[in-house]
């Protein structure tokens, strides 16, 4: 038994419990657990091949055929979503919890006007008569910022911008009022200015709507910008978790460390020689046993060949999995 | 002293096959110069006209008017045995190295084939092929290796590598870390600072990430639906913007810090970028601005001092004489 399941798990929307996912015999997903309560914002940040993207679509069970949840518990306001038939899912996807994706113009169909797109859910969910679903849908649009909501509903995806695609996905992920938003990169394809204005809606509605958010990223500004809450993955596996202030302020792993330095700042010296990581991300099936970011950390011992598990910093929710937290700020 | 680039007034139109012949102004009119050892970015968002600006410099488009000088000499249009004898002085790194490299060649081939290409002989390919591995922090085992075998950021190591084959004195570097992890990008920052110090490159850089522009450039010229809005240098740029869509760029980057980014105050731009087919005639980016007057929906704005090293586009920051004394 899981020592946070029971009391403090009621209160979570959503809790991933020591979920594997497993792809061609390879554990991509290896033992993560999360949990996220009401009204609040989750970002889960690492890169490419870290695992968080194939957590995420574990969630609603949306996994590409070639991965399997091989063991561990998702438990959506008190559901087990893993032991759910794909009946009781289609009854929460898209109602109860909704995800949006990267790329907004790949999501929506084309074939089909963006306004229907938005209704879909209504019809099916809340079995809306046409015009009542209309009628919501328009709102919808309108409270996710697109101008003249009425004229764009007609509209199909190509003769609108990325940004307003995306807005269209997030009108439709959210129509129905979900308990829990989970966004994959929602502003990745997109220019800056308009992430700002998504970034700010999906904020928004978070305080109007109360929806629960888990935020999937690789981008450090907007794990500040967004989160309350923040999980470091690292090679499938959770290093680091806590509140966002104390990741940013205390960060208690190498890589969170190292990551946060490499990036040049805005109030930065200018033309100087940035901090690196050493070596690549390595391929899921290359992963060093222990510790799977020893191989680039400048402080790997002999003790890292033993995989470290995630224990409390201090005191509080801030948790790390590193035999060398204490020298930590020796990295960087 | 002649820059080693010197544009006036680019301007790269694009003619639609529709009825009505519909013209995209993709670039409107841009100027700059960019002196050898220096660093020039580009930024702006989609549609802006960086990458079209940077692809007439290098030949990839065709200048509708205007003027590029590299070194002194007109190469706004050349034939095309003239422009390959300029590939010996510029090259371009793009985005993706894994689209840039064909997956059934060495690196070796991959960065040789300019050579090969200008009849280099063999032995003057196996010193450079030394050198230039060297010199991008690879090691000389991985010549016989294929893209497959490499990461990310090596693969952009043998694109930088083959970039630099001829030695060239101008480098146009397309988002040339965007594609990379996180973990990596400054490892292959480092690198083009290291390269540029050693070897004097100028490079033109674009890049929609600020962060690493202001801190690379020397100068910096920002970009909106084909024209410039403000350029000059980049500390004044990024300490000093006066143009309305600067400072909303600025203010729209998510800085990684929780605490500054929660007091500080964004500039939350509301619609989209006009069409570019339908460009609004008076100042570009009037549709967003938050400081817009009436004259600024006919009036287009030209640059104007509005600072230290500064230029700036907008007629209520940084009016011209000309333009207050006649309203349109």
């Amino acid at each position: 038994m899981h020592p946070e399941s029971g009391a403090g798990a009621l209160a979570d929307v959503l809790s991933v419990q020591d979920l594997v996912i497993r792809i061609g015999g390879v554990n991509v997903v290896d033992g993560v657990s999360l949990a996220v309560a009401e009204g609040r914002i989750l970002a889960i940040v690492g890169e490419s091949g870290c695992g968080k993207s194939l957590t995420a679509l574990s969630i609603l069970q949306l996994l590409p055929e070639a991965a399997r949840i091989t063991a561990g518990q998702i438990h959506l306001e008190g559901h087990d979503l893993t032991a759910m038939d794909e009946a009781g899912l289609q009854k929460i996807r898209g109602n109860r919890a909704s995800i949006i994706f990267q790329e907004p113009v790949a999501s929506l169909n084309p074939l089909m006007r963006v306004g229907e797109q938005v209704e879909e859910a209504l019809r099916i969910h809340r079995g809306l008569s046409l015009a009542q679903a209309r009628h919501e849908a328009i709102a919808m649009l309108a409270l996710v910022g697109i101008p003249d909501p009425g004229m764009r509903a007609a509209q199909f995806p190509f003769e609108l911008s990325g940004g307003m695609c995306q807005r269209i996905m997030i009108a439709a992920a959210l129509v129905c009022r979900p308990r829990l938003l989970i966004a994959d990169e929602p502003t990745t394809a997109l220019d800056v200015t308009i992430q700002a204005q998504i970034l700010d809606l999906m904020k928004r509605l978070r305080s109007e709507v109360g929806t629960t958010i888990v935020l999937i990223t690789h981008d450090m500004g907007v794990v500040a910008d967004m989160a309350d809450d923040v999980t470091v993955m690292y090679g499938g596996q959770v290093v680091e978790s806590g509140p966002v202030d104390r990741i940013f302020a205390a960060p208690a792993h190498p890589y969170t460390r190292l990551l946060l330095a490499t990036v040049p700042r805005l109030d930065g010296q200018r033309k100087t020689v940035l901090r690196t990581i050493e070596g690549n991300v390595p391929a899921a099936d290359a992963w060093p046993h222990g510790c799977r970011f020893q191989d680039r950390c400048p402080l790997a011992s002999a003790r890292c060949g033993e995989r470290p598990a995630l224990a409390p910093v201090a005191q509080g929710a801030h948790r790390v999995a590193c035999w060398h937290a204490d020298l930590v700020a020796e990295v960087a | 002293m002649t820059p080693l680039l010197r544009v006036r007034d680019l301007k790269v139109h694009f003619t639609g096959r529709d009825a009505a012949r519909s013209t995209i102004k993709a670039v409107d009119g841009v100027s700059f110069d960019l002196a050898a050892g220096r660093t020039l970015a580009l930024v702006g968002e989609s549609g802006c006209g960086k990458s079209t600006t940077a692809y007439a410099i290098v030949g990839m488009e065709s200048p509708t008017s205007g003027t590029i000088h590299f070194d002194g000499q007109d190469i706004t249009r050349l034939e095309p045995r003239a422009r390959r004898a300029l590939a010996t002085e510029m090259a371009i790194v793009f985005q993706d190295p894994s689209a840039a490299l064909d997956p059934k060649m060495s690196v070796a081939e991959s960065i040789l084939e300019p050579l090969a290409i200008q009849g280099s002989s063999r032995a003057r390919q196996r010193t450079r092929l030394a050198e230039l591995l060297d010199r991008v922090g690879l090691p000389a085992a991985y010549a016989a290796r294929t893209p497959n075998a490499l990461s990310g950021g090596q693969k952009q190591r043998v694109v930088i590598a083959r970039a630099l084959a001829l030695s060239p004195r101008l480098l146009v570097l397309d988002e040339p870390v965007s594609a990379l992890d996180v973990s990596i990008r400054s490892q292959i920052l480092n690198l083009l600072m290291e390269l540029q110090q050693e070897l004097g490159l100028a490079y033109l850089f674009i890049s929609h990430d600020l962060s690493v522009v202001r801190h690379l450039a020397d100068d910096t010229m920002v970009m909106y639906l084909g024209t410039v809005a403000e350029q000059g240098d980049t500390d004044a740029v990024f300490g000093a913007a006066r143009h309305p869509y600067t400072q909303a760029l600025l203010s729209a980057i998510p800085l990684p810090d929780p605490v500054a980014q929660r007091r500080r105050d964004k500039i939350i731009l509301s619609g989209d970028l006009p069409s570019p087919l339908a460009p609004p005639p008076g100042c570009p980016f009037a549709s967003r601005c938050p400081i817009r007057v009436a004259p600024c929906d006919v009036v287009r704005p030209t640059l104007e001092p509005a600072g230290t090293d500064l230029r700036t586009a907008c007629l209520v920051r940084a009016p011209s004489a000309s333009q207050v004394a006649a309203p349109a």
